[in-house]
């Protein structure tokens, strides 16, 4: 199927819409509450093209590909109603991207951004709501909220943890927790799902707050080391200072789609903590002392080799770890079947 | 059945219980038996009579004598004068004009037949005016897709403001082959100024009971609501009541008529939110959800109430099906103009002489509207603007005064019937202030869903009020048409789609209001 | 897992029987939930607590801790009955039918007779037994409610029974799906970290595996089964076993019966913990050796669903600190041997040639989603579900199991029955979870405590009461809800403060040595 999106002919897939069409070829038409998991929404508007034989303007977030179809994302007409829309949200509320942890990574700045839109037209916003700080790791500043609803989607139809909704009206829409709680006394489980799909600075992480400038993190791919689900998490780390800024999941893995849950979001203080060991320890007179590394293996060496000579290799055991990798599982039991000489080898499996 | 000498028929509504009806008619009532009347003359209580303003009323048949405005103290007069010694007491009747309207009024109707002269909560009135009678030829003589392609061919068009041909809407839903389908009736009715189908139920709710079941049974529904206004409580006592009755005699319910159909119809009562009189916004309030609009399509008719095919009909449009099929689609063609058949319930108001509702037929030119049924300018002042079709409509100014009146012909104005509202303006209106209020409205009723519709609205309310406050500018006016047309172009659904049509017609029309208050 | 996470959305009917989805592996959970919220399936809960998951059930039954068994005997039973049984499938993939046939549909497997046992109405049995059986596809998910018990094996065989005479394994969407408790424990037992098994679960006592490891490593190795973790406790305290050595294990918290695991590792000659911190096991080795976290380290985690994923190393590890195969290569080599990795790809490579499940899943083609196990060779695509078409033995066998009620019930000195787990905000001993903040400002000690019990003992809700067992006492906050069962305590075990381990039983399953952590006889009192 052929599509002609500002004069140019790409490929179609027959179920995708023209938004789909256009980013899949890298072609970016402004979009604020189309979010690949949530779908599509149609709230925004700022999405609009132009088709030829159609009448007015349609939003391509919604608009399915036909053959042959005419599309422009690019006309003046298209442009100025693309403009005019973005304004508005960005009147709505208190954009200062300086102040904003998602400067950088917002997607209302990029449209703003693509369509030469340099402060807003209007002057809506008039500070009314207060930063709701009360989850532990969460907060939400309703005056960025551009009411795209992709949290509530998120957190209704993809966690399914059904907290989020909008209430109130028209300009005066909000999102809320169940029935307008503070968000840390609500039934919300700081999965972060909302948090991660929020285009804009509304729902941020409390704790990377302050913690630096989006372009200044590294993105690597891990997988969560709690549980046995295994979600795939993009983590953002600042390689100066060696620290986890924050942490994603990966939005295409098959395991987790994204979501994460509140461990794997932002349980990750025990990296960093200042009580890790970085040194051995060898006890003695019932007190631990610092020791260097020769000498700590040499002194399990020697009394590993010990005890296998005087008692038999049956006479040690060794515990393996449902928390470390593959590799290191297969070389720990080598090391007690090979090197020791024992099956004895068993791990938390059953607990 | 008894005979009486006289038939005294009240119009129950709104306004009526207001000024007190009730009591004046148990004095009417007590006055009558005390002077041994009551076996000769008949009280009714009916709907309203299609006048606005003019507080209790009563008709007195065959003298067709209307008395309006009538207090406690007048019902002596009018039982000793007129029951006893034959003479109209000329003080209390409603003036020449009125009259005339009255009766000018009542050749045309249809919806409209038989309010104000059955009693609307005894169904055997109805059927003694040939009530029901389509019901049971379609139920007996008619296939569903019989009675689909008969409305189809009156030409028949939505009154819920969009005026989308009902027959066609209903032969998307009639093969969808579905366990459960639904009609819904938009009685929501939210537009400010407009209580047409307020009064259709009011004065006849059989009369939308019958053409409901009947479009069920087109469409192959067993279940229907009526999606009301809270505020209604007259009609949704008097629909009430026609439900009961309608099922008492096996009208409705199981096994309709040994047909084999079956059918039950619900009350809902509406959220009391503008938005939610548009069908998507309307089913997901329904379904108890925030009601806002859906994404279309899939259509209502494919995908609608709890994801079933449901056929939304205003009530207006509902009301005229009986008479469609009574007297077939060949006899609704005859009535209107090409394109626009039947006839349309008006809800006039402003600096008329008699506000209130008329019915004419389609294609009636404004001008005969406002000088016949609306009797013309009050108080001798000049005619300055009317604004038709709601708060979405248009301002017309004097010169398009002849524009006939119907879906079709509006357009070329590039204005709309909407649901039929017409506010009249004398030359003392400032154009400025009705445009605020209309941008207040629609700031106030903006759902939220979308974001042209609830930023766009709060930024033209702060450009007109500014400018009423005498504080705007020129280039103010150029940012209202240039704001609220992004808005028509780009907004979810028609609430956020209409600001544009008062503003552009008000600014082009009526810019010297605007200027004056700039400088 | 025998089947894959996006199979989930596949079942028809999904029943969750011990396991508390939602805050142990909540990311499954909320598959769970879409799958009910689109309307593609149906939910059975059956847990003594009223699990959030309850809330989206078609059916939620509270069972009696321990009755696992004759619950799903019982819904057997009826199935049978009822004809609802997958009647091709038993005919060509089964056997044992008719000595299973025998054992579930003996009277006491009724459902009148199974609620006297599970405390479940017979006719929410039926009801249970109805949607089950009719179902198209169902699936099964359970987690440690079934397996830590002195019955964990009857219980599994028991799902396992069910899946089959329904015809749901071997197919898209059903399934026997435990859910792994640590992000790892499949990867450990893959990689032959028990005591019965090589890598790729080859048995130490099958010769021909023994040579294979014996060439490959150049070495002779031992041809007699190991002691598991219990035993190994129980050979210290016995002073039989003199050295241990622990890589990221926390047993203090994490075995039963506290303290005698306290009195074994005082008693062990030598013990070796290497971990990230000093934990309430180390305190009690003789040397620790610190070890890098899964952030400063590259390798791969198996997940419940097999699926082998590459972790990437994020940071640098503190100063001094190595990773886990580092240092066992270390000691190896100082105890005289000749291991030689250059790099943790040189031990994917040894798993790749030595484990035939993970012959095709080399370094090179994991990519960013992983492949599940099996794949044998480095064209297969990987394995999204097991049994299809055929079961690894050939024929599934059905085993009549026979209902055994738990090691320790109520009496008069202990009424109550105590049952342990997890909670969404704490993970295991809490090693890695407790040291953020957050975590525990969200989630701390507590004693989930029915509103019934709790108005007969006059505790109220926060209040900190003594809870005890045979095995000892501790204190917690009590939390008096509706959504335990009468009867029934709920404690985690996360907290060293609170440390639920040092009541449990360690009376174990005399098959799969798994502690029966899930019930034991306690009694709760108000302190003062
Ligand atoms: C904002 C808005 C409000 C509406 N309010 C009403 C209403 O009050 N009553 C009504 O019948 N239709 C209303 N409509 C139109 C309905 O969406 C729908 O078109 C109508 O009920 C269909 O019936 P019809 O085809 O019989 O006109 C409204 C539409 C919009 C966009
Ligand atoms: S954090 Fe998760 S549960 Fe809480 S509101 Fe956001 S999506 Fe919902
Ligand atoms: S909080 Fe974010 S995601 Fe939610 S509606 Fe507002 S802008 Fe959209
Ligand atoms: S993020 Fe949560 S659900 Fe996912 S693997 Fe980690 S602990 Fe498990
Ligand atoms: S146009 Fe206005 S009323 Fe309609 S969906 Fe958008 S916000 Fe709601
Ligand atoms: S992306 Fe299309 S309307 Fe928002």
């Amino acid at each position: 199927m052929i599509v002609y999106l500002n004069g140019k002919a790409y490929e179609a897939k027959p179920e995708e819409t023209v938004l789909q069409l256009a980013l899949r070829n890298g072609i970016y038409i402004p979009h604020l509450c189309y979010h690949e998991k949530t779908g599509k929404a149609a709230k925004c508007r700022a999405c609009v093209v132009e088709v030829e034989g159609i009448p007015g303007l349609k939003t391509s977030c919604n608009l399915p590909v036909r053959d042959g179809m005419v599309v422009s994302s690019k006309s003046e007409k298209v442009l100025q109603a693309q403009r005019m829309v973005v304004d508005l949200a960005l009147s709505s509320g208190q954009h200062d991207c300086l102040s904003c942890e998602q400067n950088g990574n917002c997607e209302l700045q990029d449209a703003a951004y693509y369509l030469g839109i340099e402060r807003p037209s209007f002057q809506l916003y008039d500070n009314d709501y207060e930063v709701d700080d009360s989850s532990e790791f969460i907060r939400v500043d309703r005056s960025r909220c551009i009411s795209c609803g992709r949290c509530v989607e998120a957190c209704n139809k993809t966690v399914v943890n059904e907290v989020i909704n909008f209430g109130n009206r028209g300009f005066d829409t909000k999102i809320v927790f169940d029935n307008d709680l503070p968000m840390g006394t609500s039934t919300c489980v700081q999965c972060g799902e909302c948090m991660q799909i929020c285009p804009v600075g509304c729902i941020i992480d409390k704790r990377s707050i302050g913690s630096g400038r989006n372009w200044e993190f590294e993105k690597v791919e891990t997988v969560c080391p709690y549980c046995g689900v295994g979600c795939r998490l993009e983590v953002h780390v600042d390689r100066k200072n060696g620290k986890i800024i924050r942490v994603n999941g990966v939005e295409d893995s098959p395991t987790n789609n994204g979501m994460l849950c509140v461990k794997g979001r932002f349980g990750f203080d025990f990296v960093n903590s200042e009580e890790r060991l970085t040194t051995p320890l060898i006890k003695e007179n019932g007190k631990f002392r610092e020791a260097e590394w020769d000498e700590a293996i040499a002194l399990v060496a020697s009394k590993f080799s010990e005890i296998k000579k005087e008692f038999g290799s049956d006479a040690i055991a060794g515990l393996a770890s449902a928390k470390v990798t593959n590799e290191e599982n297969f070389a720990f039991q080598k090391f007690i079947r090979r090197e020791v000489g024992t099956n004895n080898v068993d791990h938390c499996a059953r607990l | 059945m008894k005979f009486y000498r006289s038939h005294v028929l009240i119009a129950i509504d709104d306004n009526s219980l207001k000024a007190g009806v009730k009591k004046i008619e148990s004095l009417l009532r007590a006055k009558l038996d005390k002077n041994n009347l009551s076996e000769e003359i008949n009280v009714l209580e009916t709907g309203g009579l299609g006048y606005f303003g003019t507080g209790v009323s009563m008709t007195v048949y065959p003298e067709q004598i209307t008395y309006a405005n009538l207090k406690e103290e007048d019902i002596n007069d009018i039982v000793e004068e007129h029951f006893l010694k034959g003479r109209v007491v000329s003080r209390l009747v409603l003036n020449s004009t009125i009259t005339k309207k009255y009766n000018f009024n009542y050749k045309n109707r249809v919806v409209l037949e038989n309010s104000g002269i059955i009693d609307p909560e005894n169904i055997e009135e109805y059927i003694g005016v040939g009530g029901y009678e389509a019901w049971e030829k379609v139920l007996t003589q008619m296939k569903p897709s019989e009675v689909v392609d008969e409305v189809k061919a009156s030409g028949l068009r939505g009154r819920g403001g969009a005026g989308f041909p009902a027959g066609v809407k209903w032969s998307f839903t009639a093969p969808i082959e579905a366990k459960q389908k639904y009609v819904v009736v938009n009685a929501d009715e939210g537009e400010p100024g407009t209580f047409k189908d307020r009064l259709i139920m009011e004065g006849d709710p059989h009369k939308l009971l019958e053409g409901i079941m009947i479009a069920a049974y087109a469409v192959g529904a067993t279940k229907s609501y009526i999606y009301i206004r809270g505020e209604y409580k007259l009609c949704i006592h008097r629909l009430e009541v026609a439900i009961k009755q309608a099922n008492e005699y096996g009208i409705l319910g199981k096994n309709i008529f040994s047909s084999g159909f079956d059918h039950e119809i619900e009350i809902k009562i509406g959220a009391g939110a503008y938005v939610c009189g548009e069908e998507t916004a309307l089913i997901e309030s329904m379904e108890g959800n925030r009601g806002t609009p859906r994404y279309k399509p899939p259509f209502p008719g494919v995908e609608g109430a709890w994801h079933k095919p449901t056929v939304v009909n205003n009530v207006e449009t509902i009301a005229n099906v009986p008479a469609i099929i009574k007297n077939g689609a060949d006899w609704y063609n005859t009535i209107g103009v090409e394109g626009c058949r039947g006839t349309k319930v008006y809800t006039m108001m402003g600096d008329l002489k008699l506000p209130g509702l008329c019915e004419t037929e389609m294609g009636t030119s404004l001008r005969t509207i406002i000088d016949e049924y609306g009797g013309g300018m009050k108080d001798g002042k000049q005619f300055k603007a009317a604004l038709v079709g709601g708060a979405a409509g248009v301002f017309l100014p004097n010169e398009m005064l002849d524009v006939k009146m119907d879906f079709n012909s509006l357009k070329e104005y590039s204005a709309v019937l909407g649901s039929g509202a017409i506010l009249v303006m004398n030359e003392d209106v400032d154009i400025v202030d009705i445009l605020w209020s209309i941008i207040r409205f629609f700031r106030h009723e903006s759902c939220g869903k979308c974001n042209p519709c609830s930023n766009g609205n709060p930024v033209l309310y702060k450009l007109i009020d500014k400018i009423r406050k005498g504080k705007g500018k020129e280039a103010d006016l150029d940012m209202m048409i240039k704001v609220s047309e992004v808005m028509n172009k780009t907004s979810f659904c028609a609430l956020g789609q209409s600001p544009y049509m008062p503003i552009k017609s008000a600014i082009d029309n009526f810019r010297d209001d605007f200027l004056k208050r700039m400088k | 897992m025998t089947n894959d996470i996006a199979g989930i959305k596949k079942a028809d009917v999904i029943l969750i029987i011990g396991s508390d989805t939602s805050a142990a592996h909540p990311v499954i959970s909320a598959r769970i939930k879409q799958a009910v919220r689109e309307g593609k399936s149906k939910l059975i809960v059956i847990d003594p607590k009223k699990i959030v998951m309850a809330d989206y059930a078609e059916i939620y039954a509270a069972h009696r801790p321990g009755s696992d068994v004759a619950v799903l005997n019982c819904m057997m039973h009826e199935i049978l009955k009822n004809g609802w049984e997958d009647k091709e499938y038993i005919k060509n993939r089964l056997e044992g039918f008719d000595e299973f046939k025998a054992e579930v549909m003996k009277d006491k497997y009724s459902p009148e007779n199974v609620e006297k046992l599970s405390n479940i109405p017979a006719e929410t049995l039926r009801q249970i037994s109805e949607l089950f059986g009719k179902a198209k596809t169902a699936s099964l998910y359970y987690a440690m409610g079934i397996t830590q018990h002195t019955t964990g094996t009857d219980n599994v065989w028991s799902t396992a029974n069910l899946q089959m005479i329904c015809g749901n394994l071997g197919v898209e969407g059903g399934g026997v799906n435990p859910l792994r408790g640590q992000s790892n424990v499949q990867g450990a037992c893959d990689m032959g970290g028990l005591p019965n098994v090589y890598p790729g679960y080859q048995k130490v006592v099958d010769e021909k595996a023994q040579a294979k490891f014996e060439k490959a490593w150049n070495c002779k190795l031992d041809n007699k089964v190991g002691i598991t973790v219990t035993e190994i406790f129980d050979a210290m305290y016995d002073g039989t076993l003199k050295g241990l050595y622990v890589m990221g294990e926390n047993p203090y918290l994490s075995d039963p019966d506290q303290n005698h695991i306290i009195k074994a590792m005082e008693r062990v000659d030598f013990m070796v913990v290497q971990d990230m911190f000093i934990t309430e096991t180390a305190e009690y080795a003789d040397v620790i050796l610190p070890a890098a976290a899964f952030a400063e380290k590259d390798g791969h985690f198996t997940n419940t669903e097999r699926r082998v994923q590459r972790i990437n190393k994020i940071i640098e590890p503190p100063k001094g600190v190595i990773t886990d195969w580092e240092i066992i290569q270390l000691i190896a080599n100082a105890m005289g041997s000749d291991w030689n990795y250059k790099s943790v790809r040189d031990i994917t490579k040894e798993i790749n040639e030595l484990t035939p499940q993970y012959a095709g899943i080399t370094w090179e083609r994991v990519g960013r989603f992983g492949l599940q196990w099996p794949c044998p060779n480095e064209e297969h695509p990987g394995t999204p579900y097991l049994h299809k078409g055929k079961f690894a033995r050939g024929k599934g066998l059905l085993r009549p199991i026979p209902f055994k009620e738990p090691d320790e019930l109520p009496d008069e000195e202990y009424p109550l029955i105590l049952t342990t787990g997890r909670v969404l905000q704490q993970f295991h001993t809490g090693t890695m979870s407790r040291k953020t903040e957050g975590l525990n400002n969200l989630a701390g000690p507590m004693v989930m405590i029915s509103v019934d019990d709790a108005e007969r003992m006059g505790i109220s809700n926060s209040e900190v009461v003594e809870i005890s067992t045979r095995r000892g006492e501790i204190t917690a906050p009590a939390f008096v809800t509706k959504r335990i069962s009468t009867g029934v305590i709920y404690i985690p075990f996360h907290y060293k403060e609170s440390p639920a381990n040092r009541l449990t039983n360690s009376a174990i399953d005399p098959i799969a040595k798994i502690p029966e952590y899930k019930v034991c006889a306690a009694k709760v009192q108000k302190i003062n």
